[in-house]
């Protein structure tokens, strides 16, 4: 276990280099005006461009660029926003409210998710299967942004069940409403996912060897397949943390949640490329290490991967 | 003479006869499954629909969709206007039917280029292994860490801002070919690696074929399916995430029609005007839908486990 868990320590290190590269060499080196946006419909003046340059070393060699910058981002340093305050800041402040709502919808997702892939799969074919088949797919086919806009329409100005706006009340009553339609779509992938593994190891050998031996339908599902099914939907969850971060943007935007995603979705009206890719870039790292804890939790759940 | 022939011909015949009856190629047994199978037809039928839509929206309706009413803004559907007009005073069923195009045209082109790029390093890496394998393998890790619309954000942002159609569009492509190949390009590897041990590939190296000749006939021909299926699921997919992109004000933009654009303008006059969001809502849904669906009756028939 401690090998594998600094093998993939190890490995790490190439992927958060080359991510944050390609970002930052996208941003910064591909056609295209970093200024753009920054002054208004006009360009900018001369000698804002030349501070601007200067600031985010725009004249050195690409690679020395990237060190600086990556030296930055090591030292929590982000760039500054269009209004002059540092992005760490306001990161910080919105971070705990964007983990809060991410953690939330990871809870409904894998709640009942994981449910409705299990009832789905005991009685394939049945009356919960189509069910379950046919509103996952209803959901996976309505963008993120109709699903909350209706749902804020009618639950929220409507019926008034639940606050319409979040603003600065960041309560678990007042992100239920958010999180749940931010976990809407993957919670549909997931029960789909949970249906397949769970149908396909129900007619694996072992369980008819469970069954032979005379065990409850409670345990030979609860206790051996279940397990078994669950490895994939693991790994499902952590890659599926990307999903949900792309989300927070638009169930942020939407429901005026003072959260990371709003910084985001703020900074693209605004045009400021800088907040843009600091707040991403911060995204991206959560993300890459989430997914380790992933694999770590892997190699705990199925011991085969961590002895080879 | 003729009558051996003919005996011959006789017995050909059954035995073409007793072999597509009794043992079926796995592309034929598909085939055979896809044909029974209602939603493979109505998916089928509602994507050539939408693509006839996409060639020619002329054929659907002669009014223009640029062609604004404004005293008649937000009105509900009629006879006149089957499915109403918009905020700024479009018709609704002109502009759903235009906006067809750019949806299908980034949903097409976004899954193939990601479908033909992962394919190809997909076996290159699973067919070459060793030093190769490890060098894109490990490029692919690197692009596979940016999830897709927080990589689409960041990148369209950057670009510089255009008005020229296809332009907007292939930015939108270009992002959704940068992200989406990882993807393709693992499913491809793992493929290739089943394929590859078996024994016609065996053979075929064994009799001297070149690289070039076993990968093209052998390998890309049994190792393909996996990458079909899942490169039609994510067509849907990818017609989604363009309006997403759209609704945030990065992806396609106005003058461009699409129904990203409709259903992001749509939502400010929600509240009066619900018909407004409904109709091309409804058109994106129904051509996600249409793909999964389509992606799924085909996985279902190729899967030999799910039967």
């Amino acid at each position: 276990m401690f090998k594998f868990t600094v093998r993939r320590l190890l490995q790490m290190i190439p992927v958060i280099i080359g991510a944050t590269f390609l970002i930052y060499w996208m941003v910064f080196s591909l056609p295209g005006d970093p200024t753009a946006g920054k002054c208004g419909d006009r360009p900018c003046p001369d000698a804002y461009v030349a501070q601007f340059e200067e600031e985010y070393n725009l004249n050195d060699p690409l690679l020395v660029q990237y060190g600086k910058y990556m030296a930055g981002v090591v030292q929590g340093d982000f760039g500054e926003s269009y209004y002059g305050v540092p992005v760490s800041e306001e990161l910080s402040e919105r971070f705990v409210v964007t983990a809060k709502l991410g953690l939330m919808a990871l809870g409904i997702e894998a709640v009942i998710g994981i449910l409705a892939g299990v009832l789905a799969a005991l009685k394939k074919g049945g009356f919960i299967d189509n069910v379950v088949l046919v509103s996952t797919l209803a959901v996976i086919a309505l963008p993120l942004f109709v699903t909350a806009s209706v749902l804020q329409l009618y639950l929220g100005i409507r019926w008034e069940l639940f606050p319409v706006t979040v603003g600065s009340d960041t309560s678990f009553y007042a992100l239920l409403l958010p999180a749940f339609v931010l976990a809407s779509v993957s919670l549909a992938y997931l029960a789909r996912l949970m249906r397949t593994n769970l149908s396909e190891n129900l007619g694996s050998d072992y369980v008819r060897t469970a069954r032979a031996k005379g065990l409850p339908q409670s345990r030979v599902v609860g206790v051996h397949t279940l397990r078994n099914s669950l490895i994939p939907v693991v790994t499902f969850l952590g890659y599926d943390l990307g999903a949900l971060m792309g989300g927070t943007i638009v169930i942020e935007g939407i429901f005026n949640i003072p959260g990371v995603g709003n910084y985001i979705y703020r900074a693209i009206n605004d045009r400021d490329g800088v907040v843009v890719v600091g707040a991403v870039t911060a995204l991206i790292l959560v993300y890459l290490f989430a997914n380790l804890v992933v694999d770590l939790l892997y190699g705990l759940l199925d011991p085969r991967i961590s002895h080879d | 003479m003729t009558d051996d022939l003919k005996a011959f011909e006789v017995v050909d015949e059954r035995k073409g006869s007793s072999r597509s009856e009794g043992v079926r190629s796995l592309r034929a047994d598909a085939w055979h499954d896809l044909r029974r199978n209602p939603l493979f037809w109505i998916s089928a039928a509602l994507i050539v629909l939408f693509v006839v839509m996409a060639i020619a929206p002329g054929l659907f309706t002669n009014t223009s969709p640029r062609e604004t009413v404004l005293s008649e803004a937000r009105t509900p559907p009629s006879s006149e206007n089957w499915f109403g007009r918009d905020v700024q005073g479009y018709d609704l069923y002109a502009r759903c039917i235009y906006g067809a195009r750019a949806s299908i045209l980034v949903g097409v082109f976004a899954a193939a280029g990601t479908a033909i790029i992962g394919t190809i390093f997909g076996l290159l890496a699973g067919y070459a292994s060793g030093a190769t394998d490890a060098v894109v393998g490990r490029v692919a890790e690197i692009f596979f860490a940016l999830p897709l619309i927080l990589g689409a954000v960041v990148i369209l942002t950057a670009l510089p801002p255009s008005d020229e159609y296809f332009v907007i569009v292939f930015k939108v492509v270009l992002v959704f070919w940068i992200l989406g190949w990882p993807t393709i390009f693992r499913l491809m590897r793992s493929s290739v690696m089943q394929v590859r041990p078996n024994d016609y590939v065996q053979a075929a190296r064994a009799l001297g074929g070149s690289p070039w000749r076993i990968v093209t006939s052998h390998i890309l021909p049994n190792a393909i399916a996996p990458v079909i299926v899942v490169s039609t699921i994510n067509l849907g997919v990818y017609i989604s995430a363009e309006a997403t992109l759209s609704f945030l004000g990065i992806g396609l933009q106005p003058p461009t029609i699409s129904w990203g654009v409709m259903i992001s303008d749509a939502l400010v006059a929600m509240r009066s005007a619900p018909h407004v969001l409904l109709f091309p809502a409804a058109f994106l849904s129904l051509a996600v839908l249409a793909f999964i669906m389509l992606g799924d009756a085909v996985r279902d028939a190729f899967d030999p486990k799910s039967r």
